[in-house]
């Protein structure tokens, strides 16, 4: 049974954020398939009663003093950025003219 | 003296207090031998000889003006390029990440630095470290010093094979599911994965958070163990790091006792699929540390297998919300920004042309496992299988202070010969990834050569949580019985690399 198909993988490459072409997509799809197929091998083990475990230390919050610190400048921090203007990151447009 | 390429980060401490070497000299003879052998293994993506010779010359002058310095001062390393360093090229081993140069230092960079360990530069790797050979480098693969056609293992070959190449003496690896361990394993050296939390991750750039563990390499047990003080310890800068003090790593280095040890043989980690030399290797292990006055019995821990499919659900989903940063705004690559296309429309160009085939696998298996009507089927039950992990080791540790099984189930493959089998390719990590799931210490030792191909064995020992100790114990033990019987460590059995044009 096929657990995934072309057309999901392609909607999931959306959701990612990553903009496939039709030779990855009909090459990925069957390995996601595969892959997922055999993952799901994971669901015949674990009965309800188990606790899930998300993390393997027991998790505390740890804060710090509200003091100021050295931190980046705002050169530094802009160095590596693909496009800066006036201080800030330079994006693209993020609103369509249709919206 | 001899070659200074050929020596233990313990001998070249003693060379230079001793005043018979500088770390000047020692620093140029390993970037010599970068030189003359990357071309062929290519273990480094950037060196960075300006870097390093001047910090080599500032250790120098502050032990010619009787500062009293680290164990380790001077001694050269190879950093993998996961870890950020101040101004030096950092890319993970993506596309997506060329040409970018960190503004600060990773907390473990920064210890490095204050012992006076010198950074020849940054070790090739798996793209964000998911992989088990280089070969999903960005940059092209790393080969294996023993056998150029063979990989060197991953995500972390570039360390692995640096110091199986002699081009360095010490280096850093990061193991989410046997990225130090694996690597060493087939090139024979000396990996240890740390007990989660044990090491800092701030300045890691993150695969997947619950799992990333950075941790030494060396070529002998005690040069592990002397990184493994240096890199350790409580980090506020890091949310999980454990607020305890380093487990007595050096001392356990050095006594390298196993008497009286309680050691388990891991039931299920053998057998089929396993290839017979590395299991031969692995059996006279096991009888030398009986011999040497460790109790051996078999345990059972029945959840390993599934390990394996749960650590493909929990990584990948971990991943592909850690690899969301790379959105082609802060840094790194941008594609497509013509004034037209939208910010989104940006991202998907970009990561598309930035993230290689098994990134892109992954993002997409970790948004399939989370997203909803899927979440409780795979990335919950992956979460209990979790628990079922912890709670077999929780019940091996009630009878034996250490587990042990071969670290890899073959020695190394040929290059290309899994890269368009994924299922194939993750099955490496087969015996290493259930102490990452469970977070407890663990690491990799050369135990021989296997007789069907020659090459490198892995001898693998897990130890409880903050019991780190114990694994150097059982290390330092065995490789002093074997190098009884070798006449010396097991790298010394390695071919000589042809030395191209010095």
């Amino acid at each position: 049974m096929s657990s995934i198909t072309r057309d999901e993988v392609a909607h999931l490459a959306r959701l990612a954020r990553i903009e496939l072409t039709d030779a990855e997509l009909d090459h990925l799809a069957p390995q996601l398939d595969l892959i997922i197929g055999w993952v799901a091998q994971v669901s015949d083990v674990a009965a309800a009663d188990i606790p899930p475990t998300s993390h393997s230390l027991p998790l505390t919050n740890v804060m710090r003093p509200d003091e100021n610190r050295d931190c980046l400048t705002p050169e530094a921090a802009l160095a590596g950025a693909p496009a800066a203007e006036e201080q800030r990151f330079r994006v693209p447009r993020i609103l369509t003219e249709e919206a | 003296m001899g070659d200074l390429t050929r020596k233990t980060a313990v001998e070249l401490a003693e060379l230079m207090s001793s005043g018979q070497a500088g770390s000047a000299e020692i620093t140029q003879a390993h970037l010599d031998r970068i030189a003359a052998t990357d071309e062929a293994v290519h273990a480094f993506l950037y060196v960075d000889t300006d870097g390093a010779l001047a910090q080599a010359k500032a250790i120098d002058e502050r032990r010619a003006a009787g500062e009293q310095l680290g164990p380790l001062a001077g001694v050269p390393l190879a950093l993998k390029d996961v870890l950020t360093q101040k101004d030096v090229p950092t890319t993970a081993g993506s596309k997506i990440l060329e040409g970018w140069k960190p503004p600060y230092d990773a907390t473990l960079v920064a210890r490095l630095k204050a012992a006076g360990i010198v950074i020849l530069g940054k070790t090739n790797m798996d793209e964000f470290a998911m992989g088990s050979s280089t070969e999903n480098s960005a940059y092209g693969p790393t080969r294996n010093p023993w056998d150029l056609t063979k990989i060197p293992g991953g995500s972390g070959g570039g360390s692995s094979a640096s110091l199986a190449a002699w081009q360095a003496p010490l280096a850093i690896g990061t193991d989410t599911g046997g990225s130090i361990r694996q690597p060493g394993a087939v090139t024979g050296t000396v990996g240890v994965k740390p007990t989660y939390g044990g090491t800092s991750r701030y300045g890691l750039i993150a695969l997947a958070s619950s799992l990333d563990t950075p941790g030494p390499c060396a070529r002998t047990v005690l040069d592990a163990a002397l990184l493994h003080e240096v890199i350790a310890g409580h980090d506020p800068l890091d949310s999980t790091s454990i607020d305890q003090p380093v487990p007595p790593v050096v001392e356990a280095a050095r006594r390298g006792s196993v008497e009286g040890l309680r050691i388990g043989v891991v039931k299920e980690l053998g057998g089929e699929g396993y290839q017979s030399g590395v299991e031969a290797r692995f059996r006279e292990a096991v009888e030398l540390l009986t011999k040497l006055g460790a109790e051996v019995t078999e345990v059972s821990c029945p959840h390993f297998q599934y390990g394996l499919p749960a650590y493909y659900l929990i990584l990948p989903s971990e991943a592909s919300s850690n690899l969301a940063k790379f959105d082609a705004m802060r840094f790194g690559l941008r594609v497509g920004d013509d004034g037209e296309l939208s910010a989104e429309e940006v991202m998907a160009k970009t990561r598309e042309a930035g993230f290689g085939a098994e990134v892109k696998r992954r993002i997409m298996l970790g948004t399939y496992a989370l997203s909803s009507g899927y979440y409780d089927a795979y990335y919950g039950q992956a979460q209990k299988v979790r628990t079922l992990i912890q709670r077999d080791f929780e019940k091996a540790y009630e009878q034996v202070d250490v587990l042990v099984s071969p670290s890899t189930p073959t020695t190394a493959f040929g290059i290309g010969e899994r890269i368009d089998d994924p299922l194939a390719m993750y099955k490496n990590d087969l015996c290493t990834i259930p102490s990452n799931l469970a977070g407890n210490a663990a690491a990799s030792f050369p135990c021989g050569l296997a007789d069907e191909d020659g090459l490198p064995v892995g001898f693998h020992v897990m130890a409880p949580v903050m019991k780190d100790e114990r694994l150097y114990a059982v290390g330092a033990a065995l490789e002093a019985a074997l190098a009884e019987q070798w006449g010396g460590v097991l790298m010394t059995k390695a071919p000589e690399l042809e030395v191209a044009g010095r």
